[in-house]
């Protein structure tokens, strides 16, 4: 248990990757393609926050009349990275779904294998 | 869904099982809960010095890393022209029938939105000194323009609008790096203005200005990305 506990957030992590990875593979229903895209970002994202968690450490941000040690404070880095990374990660959703819209406009259907003819 | 003993689902079964494996092996490497960078403690220690913001992930994404984020809201720009032009192709105006919203829901849309685009505008401003900053100040402000579409399904934002607001914004950010680049220690994206009282909402020089810059932008683009969207729905 004592394992467990120290690399829960890593195991979570790379669970939601492969639950990602599993869904792009498998799923033909391009919808579906697009949530497992999402799901393995979100994946991504939680294993950089988790690599710069401090084990009882506090949010990088000063307060006036607040004393705390600067060594007490979680990796800022990662922070900033996922920070930037979410906004980009919803905007490509975004740009991934019209061009579903337009598939299904041109198509009339969603399954990738009648889309591109696919036999196995 | 394939049929997982197709040729496509052991092959894709095989190649998860390597993937966590090779996973598996290496999480057991990274130690969890004491991060062992050296530049992540040099940014908590020094950040409030060389600065002046106290919100170190601030420093970090507009300070030190500020030519990283020109970078990322470059790749924002590129994602929310690339929707415009994909769904721009064609512009049929056909009139869907819009089931006029109830009082209850139109009117609480109405009293919130001015709110949430307070509440975004407080989160940029205030990036600095408070957790938040640019780039959730901006969801923040997209996600008031959806409340606005999702309770007046027949209300319309400017996309002219949002451009010209996103371009500005965009412009802003690089206008203020080229200004550092002439005056301050001669780079692009140098802390040029006076750092100020830390803690005081005028300091970090051209911290908050980025960040406003970015909020901004970041706002007017999820604007533009849900107007686009309904449009094509609708």
């Amino acid at each position: 248990m004592n394992f467990l506990s120290g690399y829960i957030y890593y195991i979570g992590a790379f669970g939601l990757v492969l639950i990602g990875l599993f869904i792009i593979l498998l799923k033909s229903n391009l919808v579906k393609v697009i949530i497992g895209i999402n799901i393995l970002d979100t994946g991504v994202n939680l294993f950089l926050i988790s690599v710069g968690y401090l084990d009882r450490g506090t949010a990088p941000i000063f307060a006036p009349g607040v004393q705390i040690e600067a060594s007490s404070m979680v990796d800022p880095v990662p922070q900033a990275l996922v920070l930037t990374a979410i906004v980009i990660g919803a905007s490509v959703l975004a740009l991934a779904l019209s061009l579903t819209i337009k598939l299904y406009g041109h198509y009339g259907t969603l399954n990738l294998e009648d889309i591109r003819g696919q036999r196995w | 869904m394939k049929d997982l003993r197709s040729p496509r689902g052991i092959i894709a079964l095989v190649l998860l099982a390597v993937i966590a494996a090779g996973l598996s092996l290496t999480i057991t490497e990274i130690p969890f809960g004491s991060p062992d960078t050296k530049v992540g403690s040099y940014y908590v220690e020094n950040g409030r010095e060389e600065t002046g913001a106290a919100n170190i992930v601030t420093s970090v994404v507009t300070g030190y890393r500020a030519l990283d984020t020109l970078g990322e809201v470059t790749v924002l720009f590129i994602a929310a022209m690339g929707l415009s032009a994909v769904l721009a192709i064609e512009k049929k105006k056909r009139k869907r029938e819009v089931e006029e919203s109830s009082l209850v829901l139109s009117t609480g849309c109405r009293a919130l939105f001015p709110f949430i685009l307070l509440l975004g505008a407080y989160l940029f401003i205030h990036g600095h000194l408070t957790p938040g900053g640019g780039f959730q100040g901006g969801a923040v402000i997209g996600s008031a323009f959806l409340l606005v579409y999702l309770g007046y399904p027949e209300r319309r934002i400017s996309t002219t609008g949002t451009d010209v607001t996103e371009s500005l914004g965009g412009l802003a950010f690089v206008i203020l790096g080229l200004i550092g680049f002439a005056v301050g220690s001669s780079y692009f994206l140098s802390n040029f203005l006076p750092k100020g009282e830390l803690y005081s909402l005028f300091s970090a020089g051209i911290l908050p200005l980025i960040y406003i810059a970015i909020g901004l932008k970041v706002g007017a683009e999820f604007g533009g990305i849900i107007d686009r969207m309904m449009e094509e729905t609708r």
